[in-house]
């Protein structure tokens, strides 16, 4: 037995026994326990199997052909792309199962808690095997139990009338994606029994170009419709937020980056890259989603939401990279393709961990305030001062402020851009530019918006009674939230060890094998492509470190006394009272002024006077809402030509036995005559 | 290690001289006004008497509002240190590139603009609420700017883009530096809080953007943000002059030089800094919602920047 295999079995066992012993446990913390221990434990055995990969660079192999034969059987091929994901899947489950265990608390003594455990077993032990499948049987499985099993867990608030909708979109959303993904490998696959994806590489190459297009939209429709990619992404706000958090954070953190993994895995590795309007569409999409994204997170005074929106906005940024590396490999660049991919990788890894700690933070604010309107937070950071620290940290990293992981990301996607400006193309000359300002504007937007996140919810006066009564959460929460913050930190000093390690991931991939030499060895710098450009997150840190340092020092020697407590300046009103506080709202008007046009917001003024004078105001009330209004555009006519169809379809069924013998013999010799026109 | 001493110098002497900038501009509009105004040298008097007065801080403020002040100053002192001046130091300019330098400025304003929210004041909510506004309208033609030049320089590196403006003169004058001149004038008019995007004079409260973020603080914190704010200002004037009018910056550590780097230098900033107060006296403050107009159109000239300098190569 290799350490691999061992690994892989306590992946399996872990989450098996988990879910097994959670479903069967008795009193709800016992169910919370093992639900906990097993994540922990299978997450565990993921880490050690991802590393021994990534670290001998062996891809690792296990078939059990006997298990369903009939369809292919169980086949696992963990190579060294699919090894990255497997880690980013496993550093997210392990505090978020830890998360789990204090976080579910409150269903103690409620049913449900046993299938709850099963359930985020199962679905962590789907995400895994995702990136392990070798075959499109054991692919497609893993798949769709992530899918059913995320479905459910969504579910657990289902008392509500929003979720039960989000839980149909999401079941609706994530099938059709199944529908492409089905025949996209098919169109790959040589013969009936080949569906290993070796087989489908060597396939795909057999393929015209314009069958390999096919399959490349196929798998973008499949795959971006999973990572939440606009105009696929309207399942993405409503299903996050509604989930436990700690399933949020999985859902956000690592799901969807399994989308990522799909158009790497079918376009770069199967189908090996394609003409150079792959990479526009790829830049095009993210550059949307990206701002799209970010714009309507601004508008969202729902803190889960809101980060929920940044999750499209991120999947817009790696796309981007994604974009840049697809049109470099295009035009045979291959050095700058693989820096634009490991730009990708990245980022999907950076997002992980500051969207899941972002969504564990949040989970803590939901667990004491029982809320999720920002209008009815506030100065959460003297209750719980470690969560707010944390949930800062998380903020700075996803508006990608220096040193931390996000900044080194964008950066990287920056650079990979301004790579793209070397190819002299009129294309070129006009889709870079525009694509690095929409890039710009996100960023700048997301700093914004993370002010509003951060200040509206944790600083200053609590603007109800549920917010001046929270305390601090318990200590898996906070110690599961430390682990991500440590990541975050991490990532982004360690920017210029992290980038060639990373580009080991993509050795694997035949094409892009030749562009490796062009990394640069682990050292203080990043580098851009072919040395456009260079930064040390690490040195930066230092620098910023040291002029803090002196100027606290400064201060301390020259001031007088310490500061003088005393109250925020009022104008002379008597109390200061949180009303009198900046509102989130208030906080995005600006910008819902700006970008007005794509907003069209509906406001609503209802004006009741005093009935013995029309200049004596009685009470006033301001509705305003914010529609997505392409959202509408898009899917309305969808919607109604499926309610069309489905009201049409009804008529064939009568309910008489004779129409009903009708229907079968028809069919029979419908059958029977395509049997006869295909031989 | 030569080359790091230097460095420290440099940095040091910007972060000096930062205020009598911010001083020299204000008595030239005086003057321009036909006031009398005060002496150049006024703000290092204010600093001096804020540095020596008592700090008072809401009792609603939280850590934040200690913390910002700092990082405000530090984020703009570390940035100082990565544009070149008077020299070009190979030390600053293998650490950070100019993506860097907007970045860890929009890291102080980050903090600046959560500490306007942290004392509960409806002011500092507003203008948190107008400057990350501003900001984030910025960064795209920031972002474009820094393309345009990258492109003719090859490189993002501020140093990298100076010296092949001062190697090859032929280069600098062309279209594409001079559209995203333009933007990125407009830019360091809106990020530093000048007309006509924002009035540095006043304190009415409902028409300012900075001055009411910092409204709460008082004493040496008051000191360090609007010092922090003045080295802020240097660094764009910095990035101006050095970037589109490269001439006479050292390049080697040279005694002459660097003499004639420092005296180049200063020329340029006092150049660029009566263009400013001019601007200042013809132009009145623009409303908040005509701002994004100005904006955009400094996004369209960084735009039209790129692609004049894919043509042109």
């Amino acid at each position: 037995m290799t350490p691999s295999a061992l690994a892989l079995g306590l992946m399996v066992a872990g989450y098996a026994a988990g879910g097994g012993l959670g479903l069967a446990a008795r009193t709800g913390r016992a169910a919370r326990s093992v639900t906990a221990a097993g994540g922990i434990a299978g997450s565990l055995g993921a880490l050690a199997l991802a590393i021994s990969v990534l670290v001998t660079g062996v891809p690792f192999d296990l078939a059990l052909p006997g298990a369903l034969a009939a369809v292919g059987g169980i086949l696992l091929r963990l190579d060294a792309l699919g090894a990255f994901f497997l880690a980013v899947v496993a550093l997210v489950g392990l505090p978020a199962s830890l998360y789990g265990w204090a976080y579910t608390a409150g269903h103690d003594g409620r049913g449900g808690l046993g299938f709850l455990g099963l359930m985020f077993n199962l679905f962590l032990l789907g995400m895994s095997v995702v990136p392990c499948a070798g075959n499109v049987f054991t692919f497609v499985a893993a798949w769709e139990a992530m899918a059913v099993t995320s479905y459910f867990l969504v579910m657990t608030g289902a008392d509500h009338e929003d979720t039960r909708r989000a839980g149909l979109w999401y079941i609706a959303m994530t099938h059709l994606g199944l529908v492409m993904l089905l025949p996209m490998f098919f169109a790959m696959a040589p013969g009936p029994d080949q569906t290993s994806f070796a087989d489908l590489r060597a396939g795909a190459a057999a393929l015209s170009a314009g069958g390999r297009s096919g399959v490349f939209l196929l798998a973008l429709a499949a795959f971006g419709s999973k990572a939440g990619i606009v105009p696929l992404h309207v399942w993405l706000p409503r299903a996050h937020p509604a989930a436990p958090s700690h399933v949020s954070a999985l859902m956000s953190g690592v799901m969807i980056k399994l989308g990522i993994y799909g158009v790497l895995r079918v376009a770069l590795d199967l189908l090996g890259g394609g003409p150079v309007w792959w990479g526009g569409l790829l830049l095009a999409l993210g550059s949307l989603s990206a701002l799209l994204g970010v714009l309507y997170a601004l508008m969202e005074h729902d803190l889960k939401r809101l980060l929920a929106y940044h999750s499209v906005e991120n999947v817009g940024i790696i796309f981007i990279g994604l974009g840049a590396g697809f049109t470099l490999q295009s035009y045979g660049l291959r050095a700058l393709a693989t820096f634009g991919f490991v730009a990708a990788l990245y980022h999907t890894l950076n997002h992980a961990c500051f969207k899941g700690l972002l969504f564990l933070g949040a989970g803590n604010v939901v667990h004491q305030t029982h809320t999720r309107n920002m209008e009815e937070l506030g100065g959460l950071i003297k209750r719980m001062p470690q969560t707010a620290l944390l949930f800062l940290v998380g903020s700075a990293a996803i508006a990608a402020l220096p040193p931390l992981n996000g900044f080194a990301s964008e950066w990287m996607v920056f650079q990979a851009l301004l790579a793209g400006a070397r190819i002299p193309r009129p294309e070129m000359a006009v889709g870079v530019p525009i694509a690095v300002g929409m890039l710009a504007l996100a960023s700048g937007l997301a700093a914004a918006c993370f002010v509003k996140a951060f200040g509206i919810s944790f600083l200053a006066l609590p603007r109800s009674e549920h917010a001046a009564r929270a305390q601090e959460a318990p200590w898996p929460m906070r110690a599961s939230m430390w682990m991500l913050a440590a990541a975050c930190v991490a990532l982004g000093l360690g920017a210029s060890v992290v980038v060639p390690a990373l580009s080991q991931v993509l050795r694997g991939i035949d094409d892009l094998g030749a562009g490796l030499g062009g990394v640069p060895p682990p050292g203080l710098l990043v580098h851009g492509p072919a040395g456009i450009g260079q930064m040390s997150p690490l040195l930066i840190a230092g620098a910023l470190a040291a002029a803090l340092l002196i100027s606290v020092l400064a201060v301390r020697a020259v001031r007088r006394g310490s500061p003088r407590a005393a109250d925020t300046w009022g104008c002379g009103r008597i109390q200061q009272t949180a009303r009198m506080e900046y509102t989130a709202s208030a906080f995005a008007e600006p910008l819902r002024r700006v970008f007005a046009a794509l907003y069209r917001p509906t406001a609503d003024i209802t004006v009741r006077l005093h009935p013995e004078s029309r200049f004596v105001v009685r009470s006033l009330t301001y509705r305003s809402e914010v529609e997505p209004w392409f959202e509408k555009a898009l899917y309305d006519p969808i919607l109604r030509a499926a309610r069309w169809t489905s009201r049409s379809v009804r008529r064939l069924q009568a309910g008489s036995v004779h129409l009903y013998l009708l229907y079968v013999a028809t069919a029979l010799i419908v059958a029977l005559l395509s049997v006869w026109w295909v031989k | 290690m030569i080359e790091f001493v230097a460095l420290l110098v440099q940095t040091s002497v910007a972060v000096a001289l930062a205020p009598g900038v911010v001083g020299f501009i204000r008595w030239l509009k005086a003057r321009l006004q036909g006031r009398r105004g005060a002496a150049p040298w006024q703000p290092y008097f204010e600093l001096r008497k804020l540095f020596g007065k008592e700090v008072v801080v809401s009792r609603t403020a939280s850590w934040i509002f200690h913390a910002a002040p700092f990082i405000v100053f530090g984020t703009s002192v570390v940035v100082a240190s990565l544009v070149p001046m008077a020299v070009v130091t190979v030390v600053a300019d293998r650490s950070g590139d100019l993506f860097a330098a907007v970045y860890l400025l929009l890291f102080g304003t980050f903090f600046l603009a959560l500490a306007g929210l942290d004392t509960g004041s409806p002011f500092g909510g507003m203008g948190a609420s107008r400057e990350m506004t501003v900001v984030a309208l910025t960064e795209p033609t920031v972002a474009l700017a820094i393309v345009a030049l990258a492109l003719g320089a090859g490189s993002t590196n501020l140093g990298d883009i100076v010296i092949r403006g001062v190697l090859e003169p032929a280069r600098v004058p062309g279209p594409s530096y001079l559209l995203a001149f333009a933007a990125l004038f407009i830019v360091t008019l809106a990020e530093t809080g000048r007309l006509p995007v924002d009035n540095p004079s006043t304190h009415l409260e409902l028409t300012m953007i900075h001055e009411a973020m910092v409204l709460e603080y008082s004493g040496p914190y008051l000191a360090l943000v609007e010092w922090g704010h003045a080295v802020k200002l240097l660094v764009f004037f910095s990035l101006l002059v050095n970037l589109f009018v490269p001439w006479g910056i050292a390049l080697s550590l040279a005694p002459l030089a660097l003499l004639g780097g420092l005296v180049a230098f200063v020329v340029k900033l006092a150049v660029l800094s009566v263009a400013v107060a001019v601007l200042e006296t013809r132009v009145a403050k623009l409303r908040l919602f005509r701002v994004p107009e100005l904006l955009s159109a400094s996004f369209i000239l960084a735009l039209l920047a790129v692609m004049t300098s894919f043509l042109v190569r």
